[in-house]
């Protein structure tokens, strides 16, 4: 392993079942992520994702890189632009990785995820600080 | 935004017990595969005493206990006008099946900046035993209303 590396990258489509299926694990059943007409009346031109649904999602790059998803020691994001999910279509989101650095003696390592749509970042500083095995 | 409740500590919240079923149902929705969030065997193997949650279940009991925050009166936020901005946590260790976790909110900072309010939590997340397991940082916006 080596500062620089890259993960495997992830592609998930999310649909609107999947903003649904994540308001019942998580408890957010904030309406802008199940009704259309809320989501306008807020100013969105539709339904968005739940910020924290494309943050847990976006962590299966590096759990997956990983091998042990208990080993995360920190993660954070900032939320940069909605995901608007479309009621036919869904959004398509792209997870990219990098180890950003190292620390031998500690066996820890800070990847940096890009979380992007058509392109564009949904999150950014994104990052999270694991423990190698 | 009453900006004077930067500092200020809530009481605890009420005890939450991590169950098996909720780690399969939340690791379902975000997308989290491996076996060690289903199989207690396999969670076991890699030294856990139970099925673990992904990093981000926390915000079950943490935003929960936010709410209490965000939603007090007093503070005079407009929720109805909130943006999620920033997410974070710090993890000792992953939550498993059997913890009873109660959370502590710290609002951290209230500020106004250009009209805008914005409001920093910190949920420690305790076990049982008192012991900090996670702690997850929240920046939320509520944006100047347009005239």
């Amino acid at each position: 392993m080596a500062v620089g590396d890259a993960l495997a990258a992830v592609s998930v489509t999310l649909t609107r079942r999947d903003l649904i299926r994540y308001a019942g694990a998580s408890g957010d059943f904030n309406v802008i992520h199940w009704d259309e007409r809320s989501a306008v009346a807020v100013g969105l031109p539709d339904v968005i994702a739940h910020g924290m649904l494309t943050m847990g999602q976006a962590l299966q790059v590096v759990t997956d890189w990983l091998g042990d998803p208990g080993r995360v020691l920190e993660y954070g994001v900032s939320f940069k632009r909605p995901v608007v999910v479309d009621a036919l279509l869904g959004a398509t989101l792209q997870f990219a990785g990098k180890v950003l650095s190292l620390d031998e003696s500690a066996r820890t390592a800070v990847v940096e995820i890009a979380a992007t749509e058509n392109g564009q970042a949904v999150l950014g500083r994104a990052r999270a600080t694991v423990q190698l095995a | 935004m009453d900006t004077s409740f930067a500092g200020r500590v809530y009481p605890p919240s009420q005890p939450y017990e991590v169950g098996r079923e909720k780690i399969r149902e939340f690791a379902d929705a975000v997308g989290a595969a491996h076996p060690a969030h289903r199989d207690p065997a396999v969670a076991r193997a890699l030294g856990y005493p139970d099925v673990i949650a992904p990093t981000t279940f926390a915000i079950i009991v943490t935003t929960s206990a936010a709410d209490v925050v965000v939603y007090d009166p007093l503070l005079g936020l407009d929720y109805t006008r909130v943006v999620h901005r920033d997410q974070r946590f710090v993890q000792r260790r992953p939550l498993h099946a059997g913890d009873v976790v109660t959370v502590t909110v710290t609002v951290e900072s209230a500020r106004i900046v250009a009209g805008n309010a914005l409001l920093s939590t910190r949920g420690d997340v305790y076990g049982a035993d008192g012991e900090l397991i996670t702690s997850a940082y929240a920046s939320l916006v509520s944006r100047a209303v347009q005239l």
